[in-house]
């Protein structure tokens, strides 16, 4: 065998093991799980109530840029879902779908909502008390993540990270992840990520919520009209929060394809095993049937 | 050290992929039937509806009573205010009223008040008025603008000097939201705002709409507009007005109907 891999070989796991995530991050981060979680769910229910968004100050009632009903045909009736003016049969899951095998005619199917049944009433209570969790937990990890240098640290790239960003973005591409002492940091794409998340969504749907209070609104006379309006805010804050799944769905992903257990791990226990060095280049063993197994099963 | 994968290796892994999905669409089975389940316990939604005390606290300490509601101008105007809730009440005394032009339409204030009156339309059209362009935003998510003319409660209120014991301004509707009929369980509209919300300069009893005379769609004669809180705080068809210490004895003891229905009580979120 060639020397790197006996060398690699012979540092063990435990030896590998890194402290990853403090306690404080850990914790935050599962609370904002469950706080997103239910806000994205309850928001779907409180969009039912009226599903439809303008731009503006108020609803222009004929011309929503997106709505999502039902509607009667002679074929029996059908979910359509209107994006910026186009129609779009969408039955099943939006405007029509099947709840305990009955028709649901709400935009959103009773598995995307909380309650799991039509109620504006519930849906808001949820909504309103985890938002105030939301907004302290976050209000919490915006302080320690300032006062504990984490921010300057660990998010805010190096100048040599965003020279190498191109590389940085086809490692991502090909599923390439860091390994040895480049995996102890968030890699350049990830910490670009999670700023524009913490400093550009998470605020743009407080503050978007925020403005669809009447009484908030009042805080400032006007100050709404800095997002556009009432209405506006209420389309900002729902593609914020599509955004967010976005997010959220791209970084389970990445969860996943990395190394789910010890990606799990490291995020409840804040222990981290770090990934063996990639081995230089050298010619697969593998008959080329088995390449992409291979490639998998790469450490 | 990269090593070929072995059957056994695959095997496992797979084993490891279906735990997983297993687990990730059990947890989520459960979590959603678990907030099912919530959501059908009273007392667990009573602890959720207490955060709309610390939204109401909150919204008192970031905007005070003298903190104005957004006005526009008269381009503004939706041509077509949207109306909700109850479009034309089926009450007989408010059928006899309507048939004869509100004529007859007396505003009774009493309660917690050191001099109850009553007021015809005309009389309240003859007192100081206030004609503002505002943004109607309801709970269900849309906002209409229009423009209300009426008199401050405000000053209905220093008329009527209410006792240190008032606490609540109750408004009582014509409209029935169930069965009509007289012997029908009471069902009538009603509403209950407390007096930081009453002597907003912007609160109003508005007896017109867009330069008109108020229609009956939109709450004819006389409806209140809280221009701070969200459309069912603001009474339509307003039969008399009350003060009052609490409002636990009403009805639900919720403050208004919506509200006995499972509406938050603080409606300027």
């Amino acid at each position: 065998m060639e020397p790197v891999s006996a060398r690699t070989a012979a540092v063990t796991e435990s030896d590998r093991r890194f402290y990853r995530h403090r306690l404080p991050v850990r914790v935050m981060h599962w609370i904002n799980v469950v706080c997103l979680a239910v806000l994205l769910m309850s928001g779907l229910g409180i969009f039912n109530a009226h599903p439809a968004l303008y731009w503006g100050r108020d609803s222009t009632f004929a011309h929503p840029w997106l709505a999502i009903w039902s509607k009667n045909t002679p074929h029996g009736p059908v979910g359509v879902t209107r994006i910026a003016g186009k129609d779009f049969e969408t039955t099943g899951v939006l405007g029509l779908s099947q709840s305990n095998g009955q028709p649901n005619p709400h935009a959103f199917p009773t598995w995307a909502t909380i309650p799991g049944w039509y109620s504006l009433a519930l849906a808001r209570h949820w909504h309103f008390f985890f938002a105030w969790i939301f907004v302290i937990n976050g209000a919490c990890y915006l302080l320690w993540t300032i006062f504990s240098r984490h921010l300057v640290r660990d998010l805010v790239p190096t100048r040599e990270e965003l020279m190498n960003i191109g590389r940085s973005f086809v490692d991502h591409l090909k599923f390439r992840h860091p390994t040895g002492d480049a995996a102890k940091r968030y890699n350049v794409l990830q910490s670009l990520t999670y700023l524009i998340v913490i400093f550009g969504l998470l605020p743009l749907v407080v503050l978007a919520g925020l403005a669809m209070s009447p009484r908030v609104d009042s805080v400032y006379t006007g100050w709404v009209e800095l997002l556009g309006g009432r209405q506006s805010a209420r389309t900002l804050h729902f593609l914020a929060a599509f955004g967010l799944l976005a997010f959220v769905l791209v970084h389970v992903f990445e969860v996943i394809v990395s190394g789910v257990w010890n990606e799990m791990r490291s995020m409840i226990t804040g222990w981290y095993v770090v990934p063996r060095e990639h081995p230089p280049a050298v010619p697969s063993p593998l008959p080329p049937a088995d390449a992409s197994l291979a490639k998998e099963m790469q450490p | 050290m990269k090593r070929p994968p072995t059957i056994l290796m695959r095997a496992r892994d797979r084993e490891r992929r279906r735990l997983l999905r297993g687990a990730v669409a059990a947890a989520g089975a459960a979590a959603l039937s678990g907030c099912d389940r919530l959501s059908n316990n009273p007392s667990f939604i009573e602890t959720l509806k207490g955060a709309q005390r610390l939204s109401h606290s909150a919204a008192k300490v970031v905007a005070p009573r003298a903190a104005m509601a957004q006005e526009f101008g008269p381009q503004d105007i939706a041509p077509v205010f949207r109306s909700n809730g109850t479009l034309d009440p089926r009450d007989a005394d408010y059928r006899q009223l309507r048939a004869a032009g509100f004529a007859d339409y007396r505003l009774a204030v009493g309660g917690l008040v050191e001099k109850p009156g009553e007021w015809s339309l005309e009389e309240l059209r003859a007192m100081p008025s206030r004609t503002q362009i505002t943004r109607h935003d309801c709970v269900e998510g849309w906002s209409c603008i229009g423009k209300w003319k009426g008199v401050p409660l405000a000053h209905v209120l220093e008329r009527v000097k209410p006792l240190p014991a008032a606490k609540f301004v109750l408004f009582r509707c014509f409209d029935s939201m169930g069965d009509p009929s007289p012997t029908a369980p009471d069902s009538r509209y009603y509403e209950t705002i407390d007096l930081d919300d009453a002597t907003h300069a912007q609160t109003i009893l508005a007896y017109e709409l867009n330069d008109r005379p108020l229609p009956v769609s939109n709450g004819a004669p006389l409806r209140c507009r809280v221009e701070r809180q969200l459309g069912y705080k603001q009474a339509k068809y307003v039969r008399a007005i009350e003060l009052v210490t609490s409002f636990d004895q009403m009805r639900g003891g919720k403050g208004g109907y919506w509200e006995d229905e499972g509406y938050e009580w603080y409606g300027g979120i």
